[in-house]
């Protein structure tokens, strides 16, 4: 394999037939090109759409209030549901194996005022596991932790857009800022994935929130991330029990739509993933079909090289070479070219997709890849294949009697 | 050299056979300079296919060089055609993109011999053959009688035991196919056994011995008479 001598004859049977080694290069670059554009294209549509479900936890649920519409065991309807602290508990003592994060939540808005600059502001006062809950990413300091809500401090974590219109470019750890005409302490700044309006949010511990705002124990809301050990239709019954729970705890009217919602992002992530699935099958497809194309052509053009070199190869029979000589010459050089042609085809592939880049992303594509084993298999798999496709032929070629390829002109 | 005794072959054609080689028996010597005659049909070909190792007999046996030929594989028979045979065809079978050099040192490359030593030899019998000074020239640049030198040669550069030549003047003009058939008495009067395949009478005449075929049986074997002409 690694003699010298018989790479110079492969390679001058390549370089005296340019031809047809570039037929055959041709090929097989060009399947190579085409299955990574596919496939990576295929990847940016991916990208895009996971891109647009990364705002919050993806096994988060949300559970919220509302008023009732039917009368349930002599209450009235419309009547407005409340959640208190309690209805936190509940769930903590209900369904705490269940449960990877927990954290209540407290809607206001505020006036915000440092020196000069001031701004109104949505709040939120939550759990320290509301970070986890709305992947919140600490840019500095620290965020709300479980001493701040015991202590009911006054301290406050900003988003990166509050910091930007109230501190400009200075400093805003440990300033003081007053809200609706209380002193809060920045402990920690923010950004978020989810875009603009999640960084112009100011959270506080709920517990300050409880004591300052209302003097009760009151909860907007109750967000959640269900064990993610649990799979997407245990999660979503799990959901659905909640529900169910509460409803119970609250005097609900079990076929009463409006009075508790649950959004279970289990129920989105399940239509998310049948569509990624079918996504991914499509992109199989294509990958599959494409490999396969190549495949095609190069067992044609193989077939069709053997079938003109008859000739050739019943002269060198007659001149005393082996079968075995035969099969290895020619499949050496159809090793050779493919391998050749396929990292070509591969590199021009990956060079196009970068410089595609986020260009298309108007098309919902977005950093369209390919990753490195995909295509190095893909490239394999066509070596494979134009081995085989070169081994039959050769193999035939070489066992037919010399007279035989000689007459064949 | 080489010794037939009760050669049959016969070739499926459909359902039948086609019986062309019936019963040969010839015994050719070391140093012999033979043409095989017969009209197209009569098996000559096929005879020489045989003993080319190129195709194997059905019934009877076959000695070359003293070794019974029987039950060849591919393999076996590459490696004796590669060490005791050198063919001349009619339509030459030159390699058409390697340079007559190359086709000369194509038979050593078979025998593994380094790069420099077979084209070093090769280089030799292209000189012996006269067209040391064509040997960077592909086939298409070269003459039919070059061309069928150049295959002497190539059939000459592994030091064979027997040349076998198909019809070697069948493609040239009269001509050429002197200065070929001059070539092969050449080679023969330095000892090498020369078997030659024709259908011409004169070509025929130049040679030592003449064996007629017809219909698959040999029906004359005799001494060529010429010098006594001259």
């Amino acid at each position: 394999m690694f003699d010298l001598d018989r790479w110079q004859e492969i390679f001058q049977t390549l370089s005296k037939n340019k031809l047809r080694t570039l037929l055959s290069g041709f090929t097989i670059a060009f399947a190579i090109l085409l299955f990574t554009l596919l496939f990576g294209i295929g990847n940016g549509l991916k990208h895009t759409f996971e891109k647009s479900f990364n705002d919050d936890a993806n096994n988060a649920i949300f559970i919220r209030t509302g008023q009732t519409t039917k009368p349930y065991k002599g209450l009235q309807s419309g009547r407005k549901i409340q959640f208190k602290n309690d209805d936190y508990k509940f769930i903590v003592d209900e369904f705490g194996n269940k449960v990877q994060f927990l954290s209540a939540r407290i809607y206001n808005n505020v006036q915000a005022i440092y020196k000069n600059e001031q701004n109104n502001y949505s709040l939120r006062a939550v759990h320290p596991d509301h970070q986890f809950l709305e992947k919140t990413i600490i840019d500095e300091g620290r965020y709300l932790n479980m001493f701040d809500l015991k202590n009911k401090s006054k301290v406050i974590v900003i988003g990166r857009l509050v910091k930007e219109d109230l501190f400009g470019g200075r400093i805003a750890l440990g300033k003081s800022i007053s809200l609706n005409g209380v002193t809060y302490k920045v402990i920690g700044t923010f950004s978020d994935e989810g875009g603009d309006n999640e960084e112009r949010i100011i959270y506080m511990p709920i517990t300050t929130a409880q004591s300052i705002y209302g003097n009760n124990d009151y909860i907007d809301q109750l967000n959640l991330t269900y064990n993610p050990t649990l799979n997407l239709e245990q999660a979503i019954s799990f959901g659905n029990l909640i529900l169910a729970r509460f409803k119970e705890k609250h005097d609900i009217d079990p076929r009463d739509q409006a009075a508790l919602r649950v959004s279970n992002m289990a129920e989105a992530n399940k239509s998310v993933n049948q569509f990624m699935m079918v996504l991914n099958i499509i992109i199989l497809f294509i990958g599959i079909g494409t490999l396969v194309a190549g495949i095609i052509g190069i067992s044609n053009i193989m077939v069709y090289i053997v079938k003109e070199r008859s000739k050739e190869i019943g002269i060198r029979k007659a001149l005393g070479a082996t079968p075995k000589s035969i099969v290895g010459m020619i499949m050496l050089e159809s090793i050779f070219v493919t391998a050749v042609a396929g990292y070509v085809g591969l590199l021009i592939g990956v060079f196009t997709l970068k410089a595609i880049g986020d260009s298309l992303e108007t098309y919902f594509i977005i950093n369209p890849s390919v990753e490195t084993y995909v295509v190095v298999g893909a490239t394999i798999i066509l070596i494979i294949a134009g081995t085989i496709a070169g081994y039959i032929p050769a193999k035939r070629a070489a066992s037919i009697k010399p007279i035989v390829a000689l007459n064949d002109e | 050299m080489i010794k037939i005794e009760k050669l049959h072959k016969s070739y499926p054609i459909g359902k039948d056979k086609l019986h062309v080689l019936k019963g040969l028996d010839l015994h050719i010597k070391e140093g012999e300079f033979v043409a095989i005659m017969g009209s197209s049909g009569s098996g000559k070909s096929t005879l020489l296919n045989i003993v080319g190792l190129l195709d194997n007999h059905d019934e009877g046996n076959y000695f070359l060089n003293g070794q019974l030929i029987e039950n060849l594989d591919e393999t076996k028979a590459a490696v004796l055609r590669n060490k005791f045979l050198g063919f001349v065809f009619q339509s030459f079978n030159l390699i058409n993109y390697k340079n007559a050099l190359e086709n000369v040192a194509l038979p050593l490359y078979y025998q593994g011999m380094g790069r420099k030593e077979r084209n070093e030899r090769a280089m030799q019998f292209l000189d012996k053959v006269g067209l040391k000074e064509r040997a960077d020239h592909l086939p298409s640049e070269l003459s039919g009688g070059e061309k069928q030198r150049v295959a002497v040669a190539r059939a000459l550069v592994t030091n064979p035991k027997v040349i076998l030549a198909d019809e070697p003047t069948g493609a040239l003009d009269s001509t050429t196919s002197a200065s070929v058939m001059e070539l092969l008495k050449e080679i023969n009067r330095e000892g090498m056994t020369v078997f030659v395949i024709t259908h011409e009478e004169d070509i025929a005449n130049e040679t030592d011995r003449i064996v007629r075929l017809r219909d698959g049986i040999i029906i004359s074997d005799e001494k060529v008479l010429k010098k006594a002409i001259v």
